[in-house]
């Protein structure tokens, strides 16, 4: 059952070109999202934790409708607000909190438009550790862990799964940190793999295709003008020089419209 | 071990070269042929719901699992070698296609002194002008005798482009500076996107001679000599890293493989990981005998008159190894012919540069766009200049998503996240683009590969080591395209531009391209080269060796549509001479 109630806007982002979105479709009521979740290919991580773990956020937060003034300033206009029970596959719910926080600072809701935690980026890494990456399934992993010169890349031994669990600990309350003392934790970081990884993972989760759990209203897609999966652009690639051309955005889970009555 | 039914030939690797010699051998012949491919299979249904860049351009599904084998890399022999843990770069293919599948499909030719190499370079500059430990060398055959089988592979793949030189008759439009062509492009050039278009138009003005890209990406719907019918491509811009949903791009699974289908005296063996070539001691009519594989943990031996070795370029060299057969390389000797002559390409992106208005690039293809060849090894003058050869400079136009692109900002920008850097992200994302240079990487004496000591594949088989580094050659060549690229996006309207920083030890981490060459590599004599020029082992008459690790050292054009046109000429060769009369093609 999808949400039926969808929200549009008609405004304008800053090449003059139309934003679609719709509601919360990817995080629908409470009870629909558990039965949801039960299907995913994820399942198996839940024998790793003892006692699930969820993020609970206002569902104002994520996704939404995102509209952009003449002015160039982007509003968001939030669907009615009530909490929502997001089911955690990898990090513990002090964790997620952390997570979103973070990326929220490294791609944050600003002037220019929303960021990681509307585009819930938190559930995008969460999803993404949780799988066969997180636990470096298409890595060679056969000792001996030498060090070698830079140019030969990463030589450690450690998951992105464990990276993360490790510089997690050192960020321990950084969620409830004002914004300019987060920024400064994240400084002193910044040269780290860990911050490496969750910069990297931010950014993918901005703008995979929804399917993976980021990206949600394709709002990171609108930030940009990407229009995702679209077929054929036999009739419009040699032309459109010097303007921006924007087609309505589709991901491979279908097109904001789809939902529409 | 399991001993299977005796076939006629045995192809190891189900990729471009090993299923085009399947297709070769199985309709023109009734030869029993089984293809061995170590993974799964694959067809064009398969890639209807892939436009996902997090799978396909970042996770790099339809590359060989590293988990399961990889390489050890070191600059030099002093250094310890260690794995490549992660892909970085180059993509090595694996599965039905192999890396044919996710190719961007640019097919240009060699120039004709690529083939002869050494003797045109001495011929022109004398001896001096070559670096000191090169390893340079004549392949043994000359492009006009390859010529037709390029024309040949042309018409099979349905390439894409505007001749610059037909019969000797130069024609503007067209790549000027190429070799002779018996024969126009099968079909016109694909589209050419707006960043192409401002690289046309300002090279023009700067008096170089842009020509659209040679595509395998068809342009406008063909039939292919075979019969195979595929339509032309929409531009839908998940083209390199991806299948094509509509079989636009040739690749083995929808050129090769419905030909393959109607043959029954052919098989594809999937899942079947060869690990050894056996054969009878090199001495006194010396043979290969067959393959031995893996599948689903069970061992087989494939008993095969003819073997036909056709993996990731990389492999070919290490299956050899493995086997034991012919002589290691050593490069403080110069012994030894297996490993030797390891060249990639000087294949790099010389400046990324900012512009006004926006570029829509995420509509393109693999192939699309527009190049120069007047920087090519054959083209500049070297007198003047501290480096032999050269390249070509494109300005693709790849069809681009964010995960592949998102973040360039002006060097104005100094940090890496937050407001500043996400607003002039968000403003650039479509208005930057880098040009791309692709250059000829010299053999040299110390860039070989040999078997590691330390680190194994799941079967426990030693990894393959590489030992490669850029020379002053190389870096000479890049510092020049980098110049050279600063004024074209001048000319283009850059309002900003940030060079690259040159080349410095080889970078593993960053990919620059699949193009690895050598190895196996052929020539004119059994003391330089592991394959004559037909590509037939010189000690086991029924072993022959395709693809790229039979090039004596690497040209600026993309490999592909030469190892095409070899593997057609060896076919010719196998079906009107060997199979008559076994035995030596070429002699020493």
């Amino acid at each position: 059952m999808r949400n039926p109630k969808v929200a549009k806007a008609g405004s304008k982002n800053e090449t003059g070109d139309k934003i679609v979105t719709r509601s919360d479709a990817h995080f629908p009521a409470n009870q629909e999202f558990e039965n949801l979740a039960s299907d995913t290919p994820y399942d198996h991580s839940r024998k790793q934790m003892p006692r699930r773990q969820f993020l609970v956020i206002s569902a104002a937060v994520v996704g939404g409708v995102f509209l952009c003034g003449l002015d160039g300033s982007a509003q968001r206009v939030s669907p009615e607000d009530r909490l929502i029970h997001i089911p955690l596959h990898f990090f513990d719910s002090e964790e997620a909190a952390i997570v979103m926080a973070a990326a929220s600072r490294i791609f944050p809701a600003d002037e220019s438009g929303p960021g990681a935690k509307e585009a819930g980026v938190v559930v995008y890494i969460d999803r993404h550790l949780a799988g066969p990456y997180g636990s470096d399934a298409h890595r060679y992993t056969q000792p001996p862990f030498e060090e070698g010169v830079p140019e030969l890349g990463f030589q450690g031994k450690a998951t992105p799964a464990e990276l993360y669990r490790e510089g997690l600990k050192g960020l321990a309350g950084f969620h409830l940190l004002p914004p300019v003392e987060q920024d400064q934790a994240l400084m002193k970081i910044e040269s780290s793999l860990f911050f490496y990884l969750l910069r990297q993972h931010t950014i993918e989760g901005m703008f995979c295709d929804p399917v993976h759990g980021g990206n949600v209203d394709m709002l990171g897609w609108q930030l940009l003008g990407f229009p995702g999966v679209r077929m054929s652009n036999y009739d419009d690639i040699d032309k459109h020089f010097g303007e921006a051309f924007r087609p309505d955005p589709v991901s491979l889970g279908g097109h904001p419209r789809d939902n529409e009555e | 071990m399991k001993t299977l039914p005796s076939a006629d030939v045995v192809i190891i690797g189900g990729g471009w070269t090993g299923l085009l010699m399947a297709k070769e051998l199985g309709s023109r012949t009734s030869a029993s042929v089984v293809v061995l491919e170590r993974g799964a299979p694959r067809k064009t249904t398969d890639y209807f719901n892939t436009m996902d860049e997090l799978e396909n351009y970042v996770r790099l599904r339809m590359i060989q699992d590293f988990s399961s084998e990889t390489v050890t890399f070191r600059h030099n022999d002093r250094q310890k070698a260690l794995p490549l843990r992660q892909a970085g770069p180059f993509l090595p293919g694996v599965g039905t296609g192999g890396a044919g599948e996710h190719w961007g499909a640019v097919c240009d030719r060699m120039s004709p002194d690529s083939f002869e190499l050494l003797s045109k370079t001495v011929e022109k500059y004398g001896p001096k002008k070559l670096p000191e430990d090169h390893a340079i060398q004549d392949w043994g055959l000359t492009y006009d005798e390859i010529e037709p089988f390029y024309a040949r592979v042309e018409k099979l793949i349905g390439a894409s482009g505007k001749a610059g030189n037909i019969n000797g008759k130069k024609i503007d439009g067209g790549n000027i500076f190429e070799g002779w062509r018996s024969s126009e492009y099968p079909l016109p050039p694909t589209k050419v996107p707006y960043f192409s278009v401002l690289f046309d138009d300002a090279t023009k003005k700067l008096g170089y001679h842009p020509y659209p890209s040679p595509a395998a990406t068809l342009s406008a719907p063909y039939v292919n000599p075979d019969g195979i019918a595929r339509p032309g491509c929409t531009y839908c811009g998940f083209c390199e890293r991806y299948g094509c949903m509509i079989g636009a791009k040739a690749q083995p699974t929808n050129v090769l493989m419905p030909v393959i289908a109607k043959h029954k005296n052919v098989s594809v063996r999937n899942g079947a990981w060869v690990r050894r070539i056996l054969f009878d001691k090199i001495g006194r009519n010396p043979k290969s005998r067959g393959v031995t594989y893996v599948e689903s943990g069970q061992e087989f031996f494939q008993p095969a008159d003819l073997v036909v070795l056709a993996s990731w370029t990389l492999n070919n060299t290490r299956l050899l190894l493995l086997s034991g057969l012919g002589d290691a390389y050593n490069p403080s000797t110069g012994a030894g012919t297996v490993g030797r002559n390891l060249t990639h390409q000087v294949s790099f992106s010389p400046v990324l540069a900012f512009f006004e208005k926006p570029l829509n690039r995420f509509m393109g293809s693999g192939a699309a766009g527009v190049l120069i060849g007047d920087f090519s090894g054959h083209v500049l003058d070297h007198e003047k200049l501290p480096f032999i050869r050269g390249g070509t400079l494109q300005a693709p136009s790849h069809g681009y998503g964010p995960l592949g692109t998102f973040g360039a900002v002006p060097k104005s920008i100094e940090t890496k996240w937050g407001s500043a850097w996400k607003k002039a992200a968000i403003h650039n994302y479509d208005r930057a683009a880098r040009l791309a240079f692709q250059g000829e990487h010299l053999a040299y004496k110390g860039n070989f590969m040999d078997m590691d000591p330390t680190y194994t594949d799941r079967n426990g088989d030693p990894l393959l080591r590489m030992t490669l580094d850029w020379r002053d050659n190389e870096r000479y060549m890049a510092n020049f395209a980098i110049a050279k690229s600063v004024e074209i996006v001048r000319a283009m309207g850059a309002t900003d531009f940030t060079p690259s920083s040159g080349l410095g030890s080889y970078d593993a981490r960053v990919y620059q391209s699949s193009h690895l060459q050598g190895g196996t590599i052929m020539g004119k004599s059994p003391e330089t080269s592991v394959v004559n020029p037909y590509l037939q082992h010189w000690q086991l008459p029924n072993l022959f060796i395709l693809g790229g690790s039979t090039f004596a050292q690497s040209s600026s054009a993309r490999p592909t549509l030469a190892m095409l046109a070899l593997t057609c000429r060896t076919a010719d060769a196998i079906v009107d001479r060997y199979l008559k009369a076994p035995g030596p093609l070429a002699g020493a």
